[in-house]
């Protein structure tokens, strides 16, 4: 749900961010996460998620490793590593298919960095993660199912 | 303001493995409080790390994220003795700075 006060607040960043960029005072990397894509966060579903990533149906890799528990004891603190050896990668999404909002976390990778993410997660519910990764403007993605005996969202 | 980072990066061969622990309530919107009301949402939405003038890791989150989060990376072309910085912004407004060096 984007609230009022959250998109008039997104709104007024955008207006900072465009007065910076007609000034040339700050150049956009060619980077997905130079700009929030808030559509992409507000997505209930992975699909909706996909869509709003431009990543339309991802084909399925093997060079993508998703590291995550069989079983999450605790929801709240899930790890979640994720690596690739695709040639070219420059992000990482971590999703989790049934949380109220799919996307959790988009990582952009520059030139220099590996392609190699680690981090946690919170998961409601026993539910799919999935790396989504992008590499030279195609999408590719992993995924595992997590078993979550005590959500981790909500209270 | 929020409160300090913890930040390790070590140099192996010639990448730098970083952790970052951040401290942050990470709250989701969706969690209620003992008296019933709902704890307003409050999460870092950005995380920028930089070294040597130049960005190594960019990330964009959403409140799924677990509380006092953890960013693990390993990035190259920095020496033993640099200086990696890490900024978070929240969804808030709040932003914080830590840095350390690399050893």
């Amino acid at each position: 749900m984007l609230h009022r006060r959250e998109f008039l607040r997104d709104m007024g960043q955008g207006g900072i961010l465009a007065a910076l960029l007609s000034s040339g005072l700050l150049t956009i990397p060619k980077a997905w996460a130079a700009d929030r894509n808030q559509a992409a966060f507000a997505a209930r579903t992975v699909e909706e998620a996909f869509a709003a990533l431009g990543a339309g149906t991802p084909a399925a890799s093997d060079e993508i490793t998703l590291e995550a528990p069989e079983i999450a004891e605790n929801g709240a603190v899930v790890p979640v590593n994720v690596a690739t050896s695709i040639a070219g990668a420059d992000a990482i999404a971590i999703l989790v298919e049934k949380n109220p909002n799919a996307l959790a976390a988009v990582t952009t990778i520059p030139a220099g960095t590996e392609a190699y993410v680690s981090t946690r997660v919170k998961m409601q519910q026993t539910s799919r993660v999935i790396a989504l990764v992008r590499a030279k403007g195609s999408f590719f993605m992993a995924s595992k199912d997590v078993k979550v005996t005590l959500g981790g969202c909500g209270g | 303001m929020g409160n300090p980072m913890r930040i390790r990066a070590k140099l192996d061969g010639d990448v730098v493995d970083a952790k970052v622990l951040m401290n942050h309530a990470m709250e989701t919107g969706q969690r209620k409080d003992a008296s019933g009301a709902l704890v307003p949402a409050h999460y870092i939405t950005k995380v920028i790390a930089s070294c040597n003038g130049k960005t190594v890791l960019e990330a964009d989150w959403g409140p799924s994220v677990s509380r006092n989060p953890l960013l693990g990376f390993r990035f190259r072309g920095a020496a033993a003795g640099d200086t990696l910085s890490v900024t978070w912004t929240d969804s808030m407004n709040d932003t914080r700075t830590d840095e350390a060096v690399i050893g």
